[in-house]
């Protein structure tokens, strides 16, 4: 093959001015045009030994589908993508690409990584546009698997298993189906639409999805497994942590997952049009350096009312854990980052948080993360004043849904512990991935860990008879 | 959709239920709640399981008027549907025979309340009932409290029906009887439940108090119904609704409760503004 020219500039993935966007919750990133994606595709080298596929989780055929989109066919591209992903608008909207697929691409060690999370949402969003195929379903197998929880994980195990002719029930414990998906990621990342149609197009190929139903509590896992053969827990993390220091449970205090789901799941940004509201104050302090930290942070500065908004974080701004992009679009929309930073305690008044005390922080040896530890400065405390504070320090798995289940064994943060190869539970016929068997990962991990135990439980109900 | 198969007005603003939900009412047990979404804009409100018909499949939800969506929802009628129902949630009561049992109640607590008192009798305890309301026209099921209890005592503030005073007179009238109580489950406006708690700690008497706290979507999910007990941070939805009275910080959880007092306020003004067609429009 002829030695392509390497482009080192990407194809800039056109976005919304930051001072218009922050009026709103509709999407920053606008995305490719054709003729832009078409342009990016042809950055792409087309290794052989495709460095980008080994970093995939789900080893999407990188290289496949950007030729495919580079020759204009947008709709065969989706459906390569989909050969592994069947997200692909969402993935490549919120998957960390740079640590992935972008972060081992050949062109990024001399330019621009290939944009390759912005070509796939364009695939994606192409291939929507113009309507899904459906795949054929085979024979039905007479197979029922219950799945539990309808985020990422369950998805795309729900996807896998009625391919392979199964029935499929989801059970979702909140009122809409999506998961971290619809009640985690604001819609300035993600819109929720795409969220819808991919549930949709779940339905049409014959998924059920029972809303309102908490697993361990309408139903227990036994009883699942009395009316079906198999069952996936794809039930996420949602646990939140909390900072466990003075104040935490002042009125003006809340966890991300609370104010992320009374904002973005429940709407509190149009109270009083609908019913859910949320407080916030003038100035917002957010605990934490996650990505989760700033869809938070964001999410604020989008408030009517809100003039400041600080993301407080105890290492410095090259530990934090958010995707770099995510930052720089934090930083674009005035948030104000105090690194090397830690809360002492919140301080109120009258039952209402005021401040968060905070010490500056100075980074010392590496810890067992490999990250250098932050270590107090003596007497540098001070106060930082704010009316409301939300923590979003990371998540684990909810216990809910295996709560008196004695076979299924758990770990140290509670998180279910399964064969690494099957992805079963100790409880023959019962699996386990995504958030709720790692603790907090990513959409792109679970989803790949829905795969796995698709093919595993198909595996498991092909070789019983009942 | 979940279908209202029957509704009758309890009191001044205070409403009665019937919901159909064949597989709460087939699990649901004494202390547990469900988390309901008058409509499709609604706010995730937790009611307490007052009463469960497995067999018609229905539960039974109390709910006082005191904001926009409990106004709403008292404006629904027998053969309307809520959007949506979920549960049950919590932990249910722990139950055992302790001998005599004195549950208090006091306006919507009577909802877990009478649950609770069923399992109760279910165990084989003697059971003495105290339920306190302001005045006589506000009294209510108190035939379906003598039907369980072996002993029923209504107190109105006023004195105009029943003994007149506090539920917690009520109680120190029966401590200082020298009746033996084993056990005090209560369940009311937080200032009742941390009067009995404070009223029954220098008597030793165990006391547990079915809490309140706001919450979000009731599975441990969002941590908005937080409350310390004994020291420690617990998830009433998950962890409770019912704690040791005794070790319960009351007055977070009333500070608590009070957190979206303005914004509530203002939702009801919109409310009352705009809705008609309701009787209390």
């Amino acid at each position: 093959m002829a030695r392509k020219e390497i482009i080192k500039k990407k194809v800039p993935v056109p976005e919304r001015d930051p001072k218009e966007r922050v009026k709103d919750f509709r999407e920053v990133k606008l995305g490719y045009t054709p003729q832009l994606a078409m342009e990016e595709a042809k950055r792409c080298l087309q290794c052989a030994h495709s460095p980008c596929v080994e970093a995939c989780p789900v080893r999407v055929p990188i290289p496949q589908f950007i030729k495919l989109i580079e020759e204009g066919k947008f709709v065969e591209a989706a459906r390569k993508i989909k050969e592994e992903n069947i997200l692909p608008s969402v993935c490549g909207r919120v998957c960390p690409q740079e640590i992935q697929c972008e972060g081992a691409c050949v062109v990024g060690k001399v330019g621009d990584p290939v944009a390759i999370g912005a070509l796939e949402a364009f695939a994606g969003d192409h291939e929507a546009s113009v309507g899904y195929e459906k795949f054929p379903i085979p024979e039905k197998s007479g197979k029922r698997v219950a799945i539990v929880g309808s985020g990422p994980a369950s998805i795309a195990c729900a996807a896998d298993l009625l391919k392979w002719g199964h029935d499929v029930t989801i059970f979702e414990a909140l009122h809409e189906p999506g998961g971290v998906l619809v009640y985690g990621i604001p819609e300035f990342r993600l819109p929720n639409e795409i969220v819808k149609r991919e549930l949709r197009f779940l339905e049409e190929m014959g998924a059920k999805i029972v809303l309102n139903f908490v697993v361990g509590k309408t139903k227990t896992i036994y009883e699942l497994l009395e009316e079906f053969d198999a069952v996936f827990i794809g039930s996420g993390a949602g646990l939140p942590y909390m900072l466990n220091i003075e104040g935490l449970n002042l009125n003006g205090v809340y966890s991300a997952n609370e104010f992320l789901t009374r904002i973005i799941f429940m709407g509190a940004n149009w109270f009083p049009e609908v019913d859910t509201p949320v407080y916030v104050g003038k100035r917002v302090a957010v605990i934490g350096g996650g990505n989760t930290a700033m869809d938070v942070a964001r999410t604020a500065v989008r408030l009517e009312g809100v003039e400041e908004v600080y993301v407080v974080y105890r290492r410095s701004e090259s530990e934090m854990p958010a995707r770099v992009e995510e930052v720089h679009h934090a930083k674009e929309e005035g948030v104000i980052f105090k690194t090397l930073t830690n809360p002492v305690r919140f301080v109120g008044e009258n039952g209402w948080v005021t401040g968060v005390e905070c010490v500056k922080m100075e980074l010392g040896e590496p810890d067992e993360s490999g990250r250098r530890r932050p270590v107090p400065i003596p007497g540098s405390e001070f106060i930082l004043e704010v009316d409301t504070v939300v923590m979003a320090i990371g998540q684990g798995p909810n216990p809910v849904v295996v709560e008196g289940v004695k076979e299924i064994r758990r770990g140290k943060k509670g998180e279910i512990l399964v064969d690494p190869e099957t992805l079963m539970t100790d409880l023959p016929g019962v699996f386990a991935g995504g958030d709720v068997i790692r603790g907090g990962s990513t959409v792109i991990v679970a989803m790949g860990d829905g795969r796995k135990a698709a093919k595993s439980i198909h595996e498991y109900l092909m070789s019983t008879s009942k | 959709m979940y279908r209202i198969v029957g509704k009758k007005e309890l009191a001044e603003n205070v409403d009665e239920f019937v919901i159909e939900a064949p597989e709460i009412a087939r699990k649901a047990k004494p202390g547990q709640f469900v988390i309901v979404r008058v409509t499709a804009r609604g706010e995730r409100i937790p009611l307490t399981i007052a009463d469960k018909d497995p067999e018609q499949g229905t539960i039974t939800l109390m709910v006082q008027r005191v904001g926009k969506s409990t106004y709403h929802m008292s404006c629904f009628e027998e053969g309307n549907a809520l959007k949506d129902v979920v549960g049950p949630l919590g932990k249910p009561t722990h139950l055992e025979k302790w001998g005599h049992v004195v549950a208090v109640g006091g306006g919507l607590g009577l909802a877990p309340i009478h649950h609770i008192c069923q399992g109760v009798k279910e165990y084989g305890n003697e059971l003495t009932v105290i339920m306190g309301f302001r005045s006589r026209e506000l009294v209510f099921w108190e035939e379906k409290m003598e039907i369980l209890a072996d002993r029923v005592i209504v107190t109105t503030n006023d004195g105009s029906y029943g003994m007149k005073g506090l539920v917690t007179d009520a109680l120190l009238n029966l401590i200082e009887s020298g009746t033996k109580i084993d056990m005090v489950i209560c369940a009311g406006p937080v200032p009742m439940m941390k009067a009995v708690a404070d009223l029954t700690r220098p008597y030793g008497i165990p006391t547990v108090a079915s809490l309140n706290p706001i919450m979000v979507d009731g599975t441990g999910m969002c941590g908005a119904c937080r409350v310390t007990v004994g020291g420690e941070v617990k998830f009433a939805c998950v962890d409770g609704p019912e704690f040791d009275a005794h070790q319960v910080d009351f007055d977070e959880l009333m500070n608590r409760l009070r957190m979206f007092k303005e914004l509530e306020k203002k939702a009801m003004e919109e409310f009352q503004r705009k809705h008609c067609g309701c009787r209390r429009g």
